[in-house]
């Protein structure tokens, strides 16, 4: 018998239920009341509030019980067919809960600062119906006690995820980009679906407990199976959570409302990747060469979008390649099998990254306010219309600090302490495996970048002369508390956050160790040196002072002029400005070549030539010649009918005589 | 004992009569070649009761008895054929033509 049975963690599904229900009522409200603005906030944030007291009880559960076996709630058996036993269950464990707590704490900020954000739009019902869902979903992905169960949430996380990147959908490339961000990910579910085919074949069966049961005797660590089923999962993994070479959706996906970018597309959503990689870390741990592959990948793509964000102007893309970049790192944190430090990483990221979307947020909110009261049509969201904004609204510009300075790894916040232990255990690796000191290296030099691009996206926006023109300067004032608040929340969390597992003390990784311990069996052990390791907190630290102090060097905000105005840029500028062409890499060699396929081959080819004139039009000729030769023995002529007749009778007596 | 030569005759107006519906065009004739048929078909009944019993004499009678039915339903059909079309000429009627 568990020791969770009969406590709170009961309740758990209610976390599920309350957002989901609150989605119903929005959206009901959303055709019916469009107007009632103030029901449809109470609902909204209520409904998310509601469901993080429900974590929080869950939590406090979990930390009395502090049970060695996940509990699992059955709700009703779902899929039961022949072998395959599915059951719509829920897990509550150490790795859920803390999960459990980000969402939706998290959540609930941002659908605070959304009722400010989102006050004047006319979908105001419609854009909180969608983000319940969304935090609805998210929670079944997190608590979902299997692989199924998990899909389902891991597809609805993807679908609200569209809904809101084409919220304001009356825009073409808005309405384009939700539609890149779904097809991008449908590339990567079809490996999550190979891989759940592939570990029923194996181990017969989808179930989280029961697969990692029999993981160990039913597939070889190391094996061609165990890794085909890991890099299949990590396929999944790249398309949600925007690594190379699918990242490209997730800047376009900025498209949508900024709170949605914090909620969605920073901290909850695109962590689902990171997530499922320490939920399944026997799997991965089993597999070292798709390990690597995971690291090599993570380290790649946070080093590859942190060079992109170098040359941004759109405030918004600075932080959709930083989020990018940043869940490089976790995916280096889980690739070299420190699952504690990547989820430590993850929820690091989730409070200052929330930070910086919701602050960015602020000022574009400012801005298109600015803007609206002279009737200006100028690009609200890019940096160079911008410059000063601290005199204005000094609060955002002081949180905003506190997220920058997380992010480039100063001590002592939170990003300082998650970053050095993704960096100190690729290190510990590079010991006997020198791939890892390549990942080690990348992700020194990526953190150097994040530091100089966030300096840069500082200085840019809030210091320097005001660029936003005399018209609008009387305008520009800081935004309301409903949108402030959120933010002290956030950074107070962002500064205190590292103290969920200082080095030596390790509170998340012994509270996840009950989940970890099966995998840690099939890693070699990290013991570096404390010599060592304070070299490298020290480097770390001194990386992160480096990008900044350069940045305050050599940036100089004073020379900027409006987008129109600016100069064109040469060579490597231009292509880091240029985010690398790859969007017209994969237009011009992945899409129109499928095009092509499918409009000359698959269309004219197989479908107008094939299936139309062999199939539907081949078969009814074929049936009008048989009637027609049918239609040939019914002459009408008595004598003809006789011949037939008499020969018909001839035949039968021939045959009964003989 | 004539079992041979009249089961002979009775062939040879069977065949008579199949080569006539076969051949001849007019209804009435094709008609009377039907009953031609029949009636060598009754000859054979009669030819073989001398061995096998009175049931073939009896089934002549019953035999008779429908040719006689269906030789008035069959010339009320060729008279109201022939005053429709004018013709007796089975060629000349093919309504039903596929």
């Amino acid at each position: 018998m568990n020791p969770l049975a009969g406590t709170a963690v009961d309740w758990v599904g209610l976390a599920i239920l309350l957002p989901f229900a609150g989605f119903l009522v929005n959206g009901a409200l959303a055709f019916l009341r469009p107007k009632a603005k103030r029901t449809v906030s109470i609902i909204g944030v209520g409904s998310v509030a509601a469901a993080f007291v429900v974590a929080v009880a869950v939590y406090l559960a979990v930390r009395a019980a502090h049970p060695d076996a996940p509990y699992v709630r059955t709700l009703w058996s779902w899929i039961p067919v022949g072998d395959l036993s599915v059951s719509a269950a829920l897990q509550v464990d150490q790795l859920s809960v803390v999960m459990l707590l980000v969402v939706t704490g998290v959540s609930s900020l941002i659908h605070l600062f959304s009722v400010g954000y989102m006050h004047d739009d006319p979908g105001y019902a419609r854009y909180f119906a969608y983000l319940n869902l969304f935090v609805a979903f998210m929670l079944v992905l997190v608590l979902g006690a299997s692989f199924p169960v998990m899909f389902i949430g891991w597809e609805g996380v993807g679908l609200c995820s569209y809904l809101l990147i084409g919220f304001w959908f009356e825009e073409k490339e808005k309405a384009d980009a939700g539609l890149k961000a779904f097809l991008v990910n449908r590339i990567g579910d079809v490996g999550f679906l190979i891989a759940m085919f592939l570990i029923f074949s194996h181990l017969g069966t989808l179930d989280f407990r029961e697969t990692f049961a029999r993981a160990p005797q039913g597939l070889t660590a190391g094996g061609g199976a165990v890794t085909a089923i890991a890099l299949f999962l990590f396929m999944g993994c790249v398309g949600k959570s925007a690594q190379i070479p699918l990242y490209v959706w997730l800047p376009d996906a900025m498209a949508g409302p900024t709170p949605v970018s914090a909620l969605i597309h920073a901290a909850t959503m695109v962590t689902a990747g990171v997530y499922l990689v320490a939920r399944t870390n026997l799997l991965f741990a089993m597999a070292p060469v798709a390990s690597a592959v995971v690291a090599g990948v993570g380290a790649l793509t946070a080093l590859f979008a942190a060079t992109i964000g170098l040359k941004q102007w759109d405030i918004k893309k600075v932080l959709a390649y930083s989020t990018v970049s940043q869940l490089g790192y976790m995916f280096v944190g889980v690739g070299v099998g420190a699952y504690a430090a990547g989820i430590f990483h993850l929820v690091t990221h989730a409070f200052f990254k929330a930070l910086l979307f919701l602050g960015a947020g602020s000022v574009i909110h400012v801005m298109h306010r600015a803007h609206h009261q002279s009737h200006r049509h100028a690009d609200a969201q890019d940096m160079r219309n911008m410059g000063g904004l601290a005199a204005y609204m000094p609060w955002t510009a002081r949180m905003m600090w506190v997220a920058t300075l997380a992010i480039a790894g100063i001590p002592p916040l939170a990003g300082f302490f998650s970053k050095d232990e993704i960096l100190g255990a690729a290190f510990a690796r590079g010991a006997s495996q020198p791939f890892y000191l390549i990942v080690w290296l990348f992700g020194i030099a990526a953190a150097f970048l994040t530091a100089f691009y966030m300096a840069r996206l500082m200085l840019y926006t809030f210091h320097g002369p005001n660029r936003t023109g005399d018209l609008e300067r009387p305008h520009l004032a800081e935004a309301p508390w409903v949108m402030t608040g959120p933010l002290v929340v956030l950074a107070a969390l962002t500064i205190l956050g590292g103290a969920l597992n200082l080095p030596h003390v390790e509170t998340l990784h012994r509270w996840l160790e009950p989940l970890t311990a099966q995998g840690a069996a099939f890693l070699p052990a990290l013991a570096p040196s404390t010599g060592v390791e304070v070299t490298l907190m020290v480097a770390a630290a001194l990386i992160g002072i480096a990008g900044l102090w350069l940045a305050t060097r050599i940036l100089k905000p004073e020379t900027l002029v409006p987008p129109e105005r600016a100069p064109q840029e040469t060579g490597f500028a231009k292509l880091l400005l240029e985010k690398y062409r790859v969007d017209e890499l994969y237009d011009r060699f992945i899409l129109r070549p499928l095009v092509w396929f499918s409009r000359v081959v698959l269309w004219k080819g197989l479908d107008a030539g094939v299936i139309d004139t062999a199939g539907v039009n081949g078969s009814a000729a074929l049936a009008r010649g048989l009637g027609w030769i049918g239609s040939r023995l019914q002459s009408g002529q008595v004598g003809t009918y006789v011949v037939f007749f008499v020969l018909g009778a001839v035949v039968v007596l021939a045959a009964l005589l003989k | 004992m004539l079992l041979e030569p009249s089961l002979a005759v009775s062939a040879i107006l069977f065949s008579l009569g199949v080569v006539g519906v076969l051949l001849r065009r007019n209804a009435i004739v094709i008609f009377m070649c039907i009953e031609l048929m029949l009636n060598a078909v009754n000859l054979t009944f009669v030819a073989l009761s001398q061995q096998i019993g009175l049931d073939g004499q009896v089934f002549v009678f019953f035999v008779m008895t429908v040719a006689a039915a269906e030789a008035a339903v069959g010339l009320a059909i060729v008279i109201a054929l022939y005053r429709h079309r004018d013709t007796v000429n089975l060629q000349s009627i093919n309504l039903l033509r596929g």
